[in-house]
């Protein structure tokens, strides 16, 4: 065991955690803060996905230890200060980008990421972006309408799949 | 997962120190390694995290060569080698996924050396020099079968130095489950001659395509070899694809990448 502290959603945290412990271990066992949701498990499905040092990673596949005295974001992170939906989130609420709600998450961090590196992404930026993170609902559309939104431009123009 | 006692160090000789040790293994951006720890097909008493080292980071020019730090994660060569070396970039930046691309490392990926991955085929389709903590390994001489290389026990990739080239592309079919090589070209012109270098397909890992590389050192345009077909022997069969279907889909991808090269 060894103790592991972060910067979790502006917050300075410290917890005991062993060598093994996943960043995604770390941030729902040891923090309780559990929007952050662990899909697959094998890095395939990005449900997990929270920002490190402003980068989408993976939290399923990064040891804790290895983030010692990293910056994280997670979608509890994501809520604007006075408890109600950020941007993401709201345009995901709008355009009805989720139906079992459990990818959310990650797809929510993942266009944190996105939209931080290029603030008005085309749609095949954003489905090009997307491509680690997994949705067994909603087919993408009402996503990448919720990521055009949440960008400040048109989500209605879509071309069909 | 078994545990195991974790140790970041933030040199090479520390690093290479705590290798010494009996069930030691490297970890780099573990996009490979975590996920076969979890299947216990991995379970290394300590683990060395070489993520702290500050002298295998970065992408920097060097007398026509680009010389990246082993443990620099595949976002960064995208971005930071785009205007040295497009080819080698554009291929970074096709690994796996954004949030892989972030983690996921060149020394990590050429030092497990997976017979679908992309890495390899930039490394000895540049000619690549690959340096570690001891010597210095020609790409030529590296890349010796599926998961195998020259390295020893105990030793690290500290950077690898490619040289750029005149003109290069890599053209990678999708396996779009696992988001590695179905079958994955480099293709680089040099003022020496044209290297052509394949992954995903070869049950013995990366792989020159040596008729390729002489038709396309004559003349380097697509028309030259469309005629070749590159041998299916030993190519893997799964059920993503036989031997005959990668076969063919290496003179489709190399063609590609050389009407794609600049």
């Amino acid at each position: 065991m060894s103790q592991v502290k972060m910067k979790v959603n502006g917050r300075e945290v410290s917890a005991d955690a062993e060598g093994r412990t996943l960043l995604s271990s770390y941030l729902r066992d040891l923090l309780g803060l559990t929007g952050t949701h662990v899909g697959c498990d094998t890095s395939q499905c990005g449900a997990c996905v929270v920002l490190v040092n402003g980068k989408a990673v993976k939290s399923c596949t990064a040891f804790a230890a290895d983030l010692d005295g990293a910056e994280v974001t997670t979608v509890e992170g994501m809520a604007n200060p006075d408890g109600s939906l950020g941007t993401i989130q709201q345009a995901f609420q709008d355009y009805h980008g989720l139906q079992c709600g459990f990818c959310t998450p990650g797809m929510v961090m993942s266009t944190a990421a996105l939209l931080a590196d290029n603030p008005k992404p085309s749609e095949e930026e954003v489905r090009h972006y997307l491509e680690g993170n997994i949705c067994r609902c909603t087919g993408y559309q009402n996503i990448v309408r919720a990521v055009m939104a949440a960008s400040g431009q048109d989500a209605g123009a879509l071309a069909a799949e | 997962m078994h545990n195991f006692e974790f140790v970041k160090p933030s040199s090479v000789a520390e690093a290479v120190a705590a290798l010494a040790s009996e069930e030691a293994q490297p970890l780099s951006g573990g996009q490979t390694l975590i996920p076969s720890m979890k299947a216990r097909l991995n379970a290394p008493e300590t683990l060395v995290s070489l993520m702290g080292i500050a002298e295998m980071q970065g992408v920097c020019p060097d007398a026509g060569s680009l010389v990246i730090g082993a443990a620099t994660p595949h976002a960064t060569v995208a971005a930071e080698a785009a205007s040295h070396f497009p080819g080698l970039a554009a291929l970074a930046g096709q690994i796996g996924d954004p949030a892989v691309r972030n983690r996921g490392t060149l020394g990590g990926s050429l030092a497990n050396n997976d017979p679908s991955a992309c890495y390899p085929a930039a490394a000895l389709g540049t000619g690549a020099t690959i340096v570690t903590n001891a010597r210095e390994i020609a790409a030529d001489d590296y890349f010796q079968g599926m998961f195998t290389t020259a390295l020893e026990e105990g030793e690290i990739i500290t950077s690898v130095r490619f040289p750029i080239a005149e003109k290069s592309a890599y053209a990678k079919f999708l396996q779009p489950a696992s988001r590695f090589a179905l079958t994955g070209v480099f293709v680089a012109k040099y003022a020496s001659g044209v290297r052509v270098a394949v992954t995903g397909a070869s049950e013995n890992g990366v792989f020159r395509w040596a008729e390729a590389e002489a038709a396309l050192s004559q003349n380097f345009s697509a028309d030259a070899i469309a005629e070749l077909t590159c041998p299916s022997d030993e190519m893997i069969s799964d059920l993503h694809g036989t031997p005959e279907y990668r076969a063919h889909l290496v003179g489709v991808m190399t063609r590609r990448a050389v009407a794609a090269a600049r």
